[in-house]
This record gives C-alpha cells, structure tokens and sequence, in this order.
C-alpha cells in the first residue's frame, strides 16, 4: 500500500440545507417536471378533441364562470401565506411557520370547498361526450395535485406542533411551499382552457 | 429527420468514447463492435423506410421485421451481452471464460445476420410479415431455410452462454478489483463490492479517476455511522455542501404499494373504490413520511 491518503473531515458541516443546496429541491423540480408534462399532454387531447368536433363544447353549455373564477382567485391568493411560511421555515422561525401553515391550510381547505361547486357547475358528465371525459380528465388531474398538496401540508403543520419540529423538517416545509406555487400556477393554463376555449367563437 | 439527426449524433459520441478511453480487444468490446455494425444497418434500412415510395412498397413485409430486429437486437441486446461480460467480474468477482465468449459473440453475430438479413430481401420480393406459414413454390422457401438455420446458431450461442455463466460463476479466472484496466470508481473496489462499496469516499478529480491517480490521494471521512448519511456536494463544483441522511429500511413504502394497487384494482369495479382506497394509501403515506423517533431533538421554545 501506498501512504495514508490525506482525509477531509466533514463532520462539521450542517446536515441540512435549504433551495438547490438540498436533493429534496431537485427531486421537487423533476417531479414537477413529469408533472408538468402530464398536464400538457391533457391539455394536447383536449385540443386535438376539439379540432375534430365540428361544434365545442358539443352540444352542452360550457362550465359556469363563478365558482372556477372564484377558486382562481383563492388560489393566487394562497401565495402569500403560502410564501410567508416558506421564508419562516428559511428563517428556522417556528412560530410564524406554525401561523403561516394554518393559515395556508385554510385556503387549501377552502379551495377544495370550492372545487365540489366547480365540479358541480361544469354542466357536463365525464360519461357525456369526449369533451366531458377530457374536461373531467383534466379537472380529476388538478384536484388530485391540490388535494394530495393540502394532505402533505396538513402532515407538515401537524408535525409542526411535535418534537419533530426542528432542522430538516424546515426544509421540508420550504420545499412544500415550492411545490405549492407549481400546483397555483399550473391551475393558470388550466383554468383559461376549461373556462373560456368553449367561450371562443 | 427527428430521428436520423440524433442517432448520427450518438454514434459519433459513441465513437469519441472508445477514442478517448483504453479500449480492451475482448470480449465485451467485441460485442460492443458487433452492436455499432448492425445497429448502423438499421438505421440505414430505417432511412430506407422513411421514404414514402419505398414504405410503399415494403410495409408490413419481411422487409420492416428485418429492420427493426436490426435496431432493437443491435441496439439492446448486443449491448447487453457485452455488459454482461464487462461487469460479471465486478458482480461475482470471476471472469467470464474468454474462449467462450468469442465464441459466444461470433456464433451471435453471424447466426443474427444470417437469420436477419435475408429478410432484407424476402420483404423486397414480397413476402408479408406477421404470418407463421405460406404455400410453397413463392420463391422464398431457400431463403426462409436460410434464416432458420441462422436461428438455430443464435440457439447454439445463447446455450453457450449460459454454460458459460453458469461455469463461470464457480470456476471462473479471479477477476481482481480492476480486470480491465477500467478508470472508473466501480473498480476501485473489492470484487463483489462490500455492502457499503467504500469504507471512505474517496475524491475523485475527473471522469476516470483510476486513471488519473490510481489511489485516492483524499478520501472523506466524518459521517456518521449511527444512521445512513451520505455527503451532498454542490451540483456544478462539487465542494462538499451538507451531510444529507438517507431513509432507513422501512415496511411502509411496501405497504403504501398495497394500498396503491387495491385502490387502482378496485377503480377497474367502481369509482368508489378511489374515495375509500385513499384512506389506506393516506394512512400508509403519512406513516412512511412521519420522522422516525430516536434523532429527535428537544423541541425549541417558538419564537
């Protein structure tokens, strides 16, 4: 053998760390980027139905603009709290990161809320026709994005108020709060597709 | 066009790789050779049957079944040999025997061109593909004889194989940490690896740092042993960033599975099935995701 190799000692460095510093972030971003492609490819169906149907939306009224209006807006809305808690948990600020969950939890909860009148008010079943199929498809897409988000948020704020609140569990409340603003600002697209293509004449 | 470009621009970096390593003429780099060869035939024939004129003529014949096994067993299943032979070694710590795995290739290689090329021509005079059988007398009984000659040496060297391995796998030459001379981490190690490939990471400084220093002149040391941590570096220099700590062995992940698959069978009978097979996924979820006891820290006061 030849002489000792000289050996780096890293048993002082943190064992977390936030953004792209940490793999957490990176396994966030490609899962939004499979993510993303899924809703693009709903979206492709949905256009290429269209092209082949001489009347769209066939033969129903298009979705009612009140309650998926009202839910974009509580979307957009849920950015603040949602990037409020993500700076505490940067801050490694318990308290305001135990406040800011809450409080985006309500506005999850309440968009789920409002989600049921969508689905309600979307004036086609998803046995209908095509376009009900894609319409559902793509609706069904997003809820369950939004729904598994409030349920991993829900996990986080309830672990925030055990022992378990400290050091790495910050990042995973950051990182949440990354993948929350993919789940608002996918709903953009889907939102002025759903609601105002059948509006187009 | 979408196709042609990339796979032109891959085979030249193919090329590049063998130039700039320390190609080895044995087994493995013969049947990497065999794979550039007939994977280029069909790409060729697959520019042939990207022109219309020609697609006309040739679809759904022999011609096309010719191709595409030209791809798929050029492109993967060469491919797969030679890294069968490559990493043996490094898996079970024997060599595969050298004279059989020539003969292995060269039985491969002339019986796949035997079975596969005549098709070429069987397509071109007609022949259909997806039929198991045809009256005599069309002109394609010699060839046909042809190609199944070629599959019983396809047969013969797949047999040999397998002998090969199996004969291999108790009486093979030691292989040593690094048969090939390679210069990658994998054959720093012992020959099988240990569990935890490396007692101490070492630095590597480049691509093929066995080449460059064959032994490490740092290694990493300072994690901790207690718990599964691994070191994360940056992503662009690689300077060592934090001590990230990995899952332990958990029954949840397979549980979660359990939940998965009910729900999803369940969906295929009733729509129900998807509101009432959430609450077992949404319990074996959480149960997987909820930090596990024992590195907790006392909870600090909220400020």
């Amino acid at each position: 053998m030849s002489a000792q190799p000289e050996r780096i000692d890293v048993s002082g460095l943190p064992d977390y760390a936030f953004g792209q510093r940490s793999t957490l972030w990176w396994g966030t971003a490609g899962f939004i980027v499979i993510e993303a492609t899924a809703f693009a490819l709903a979206l492709f169906a949905y256009f290429y139905l269209r092209s082949k149907s001489p009347e769209w939306p066939p033969g129903v009224a298009p979705p009612d603009l009140l309650w998926g209006t009202l839910n974009t807006l509580i979307l957009l809305a849920s950015t603040l709290p949602n990037q409020w808690a993500k700076n505490a948990a940067e801050a490694q600020k318990l308290g305001p990161v135990r406040l800011w969950l809450v409080v985006a939890m309500a506005f999850g909860v309440a968009f789920l809320v409002v989600r049921g009148f969508e689905l309600a008010a979307l004036n086609v079943a998803w046995d209908t026709n095509a376009y009900g199929s894609i319409v559902w498809a793509i609706m069904g897409l997003h809820t369950t994005h939004l729904l598994t988000d409030v349920v991993d948020t829900g996990v986080l704020t309830a672990l925030m108020f055990t022992r378990h609140a400290h050091g790495r569990r910050f990042v995973d409340v950051s990182e949440n709060a990354f993948y929350w603003y993919f789940v608002v600002l996918v709903w953009l697209p889907l939102y002025a597709v759903i609601y105002w293509v059948p509006r187009l004449h | 066009m979408l196709i042609a470009i990339p796979a032109g621009t891959q085979i030249f970096c193919w090329i590049a790789t063998l130039w700039d390593g320390r190609p080895q003429f044995r087994t493995p780099l013969l049947f990497l050779l065999g794979f550039f060869f007939i994977f280029v035939i069909g790409g060729m024939s697959g520019l042939m049957v990207a022109s219309v004129p020609l697609d006309t003529q040739v679809h759904d014949t022999y011609f096309v079944v010719a191709h595409l096994h030209y791809v798929l067993i050029g492109g993967a299943v060469f491919p797969l040999f030679g890294a069968f032979y490559y990493w043996f070694p490094k898996i079970t710590g024997r060599m595969l025997d050298e004279r059989a795995g020539r003969w292995n290739f060269w039985l491969f290689f002339i019986g796949f061109n035997l079975t596969f090329f005549p098709m070429h021509y069987l397509g071109l005079i007609g022949m259909p593909r997806r039929v198991y059988t045809y009256p005599g007398g069309l002109g394609w009984d010699e060839l046909n004889l042809l190609v199944s000659m070629g599959a019983a040496l396809i047969a013969a060297s797949v047999a040999l194989f397998v002998a090969n391995a199996i004969w291999s796998r108790r009486h093979g030459q030691l292989a040593g940490d690094d048969p090939w001379n390679a210069g990658t981490l994998e054959w720093a190690t012992t020959s099988p690896p240990q569990p935890w490939n490396f007692q101490e990471i070492p630095v590597v400084s480049g691509r093929a740092p066995l080449w460059e220093e064959p032994t490490p002149r740092q290694v990493v040391t300072g994690l901790r042993s207690d718990r599964r941590e691994l070191l994360i570096t940056g992503a662009v220099d690689a300077e060592p960033d934090h001590r990230g700590e990995l899952p332990s062995t958990s029954i949840w992940p397979f549980l979660t599975a359990l939940a998965t698959t009910g729900l999803f069978i369940g969906s295929i009978f009733t729509p129900w099935a998807v509101p009432i097979g959430a609450l077992p996924l949404f319990v074996t979820l959480v149960g997987w995701f909820w930090p596990k006891g024992g590195a907790a820290e006392p909870l600090p006061s909220p400020s």
